[in-house]
């Protein structure tokens, strides 16, 4: 009888975390990530690692979902990569970009050997979040810092 | 004229301030400091006994989920490597004002709840994170004795695994710990790690 309650209570709670459940994909590994920093088509990307729990990238996240609404029709693709680790991290993406209101693209970033792919970003990053990345075909840009929309605007036109 | 040179002198001053603030590199004389720990008593690098070849400066915090998840692991690292004369030295380079979480009282309990067995100090002024360079929690520094100074020996991460201790396999600072103890250098003796921003109101925006 318990069991069949808990059996009962197990598929209540698989129904509710899928109401949230948004499949972000992930990145086990970066060389498997790789790839997303070096597309050679025409777009502009703007690349930014963030996680959900971190406070400078939480507040920047305005600057980014205004980016989105100016210029994700003009030919610039804006992916946001989550670097949350622990328990139910699709979960806890999905909530929070219910909250802020995020059409951006979210990737999650899993692999913990950080040592061996900051310098792969860029030469200087220290490793320290929020950093974006901006790119195109002939050149590209890291910033260290946290945005606000007017100097995150200033520095996307440079590749325009 | 004299307004030319006070203004060049002021840049000179800025620019070589700005400077200072890249910090250590590996292979530089570390400064000592004087920071408040956590049961009130002020602690000095030169003057914390158990240093007694050199130490394990730890800039870390309450709040960050890298440091709490390294919580456990700096705790064994101390307790390896202070009776060998490399005790940890936690410091705490945060602002509360920016991060509460990281007040002096919160990291009184959070010393605490875990059971620390190391100094964990208040950098108040952030004058001895900006001095050192660090750039996020945490971000190790070891220093070893030289003369009657220390000098920076390895600069970075803990290993190479901050979401599981047991999947580690790279253990960068015990390696580099055990590398000084036998008389040689560290093998790397700078590595990276992903991190929180150390909470200042002049971080760059």
């Amino acid at each position: 009888m318990r069991l069949k309650k808990n059996i009962i209570l197990f598929f209540l709670l698989c129904g509710m975390f899928n109401v949230y459940a948004q499949n972000f994909p992930v990145y086990e590994g970066f060389e498997s990530f790789k790839p997303v920093l070096e597309n050679k088509d025409n777009k502009v990307y703007v690349i930014n690692f963030w996680a959900t729990w971190c406070r400078p990238c939480v507040k920047e996240m305005p600057a980014f979902n205004k980016l989105y609404e100016e210029y994700h029709n003009k030919n610039v693709e804006i992916i946001l990569v989550s670097l949350d680790f622990g328990k139910n991290i699709q979960g806890r993406i999905s909530e929070f970009k219910k909250r802020h209101g995020i059409k951006s693209k979210i990737v999650i970033l899993d692999d913990p050997d950080s040592n061996s792919w900051i310098n792969l970003v860029n030469n200087n990053w220290s490793g320290a979040i929020p950093a974006t990345l901006i790119y195109n075909n002939s050149k590209r840009a890291f910033f260290e810092q946290e945005f606000e929309y007017e100097d995150l605007e200033t520095e996307l036109k440079k590749f325009l | 004229m004299k307004k030319i040179l006070t203004t060049g002198l002021f840049l000179t001053l800025a620019i070589l301030g700005l400077n200072a603030q890249d910090g250590y590199k590996v292979g530089d004389k570390a400064d000592d400091f004087k920071l408040k720990n956590i049961d009130g008593k002020m602690v000095s690098l030169s003057e914390f006994d158990k240093a007694t070849k050199g130490a394990i400066l730890i800039f870390t915090c309450n709040h960050c989920p890298y440091a709490i998840a390294y919580e456990d692991r700096i705790i064994d690292l101390d307790k390896k490597f202070s009776k060998k004369g490399y005790p940890v030295i936690a410091i705490n380079p945060n602002d509360p004002e920016i991060q509460p979480k990281d007040s002096y009282e919160n990291m009184i309990v959070r010393a605490k709840e875990k059971g620390f067995t190391f100094p964990y100090l208040f950098d108040e002024t952030q004058e001895v994170y900006k001095m050192y360079g660090a750039k996020r929690t945490p971000h190790v520094y070891l220093l070893s004795k030289e003369g009657k100074g220390f000098v920076v020996s390895y600069i970075g991460t803990i290993d190479d695994n901050y979401k599981d201790a047991s999947a580690v396999e790279k253990t960068y600072l015990a390696d580099a710990v055990m590398a000084v103890l036998d008389g040689k250098k560290p093998d790397p003796n700078f590595t990276k790690a992903i991190g929180c921003t150390i909470k200042d109101k002049e971080y760059k925006k």
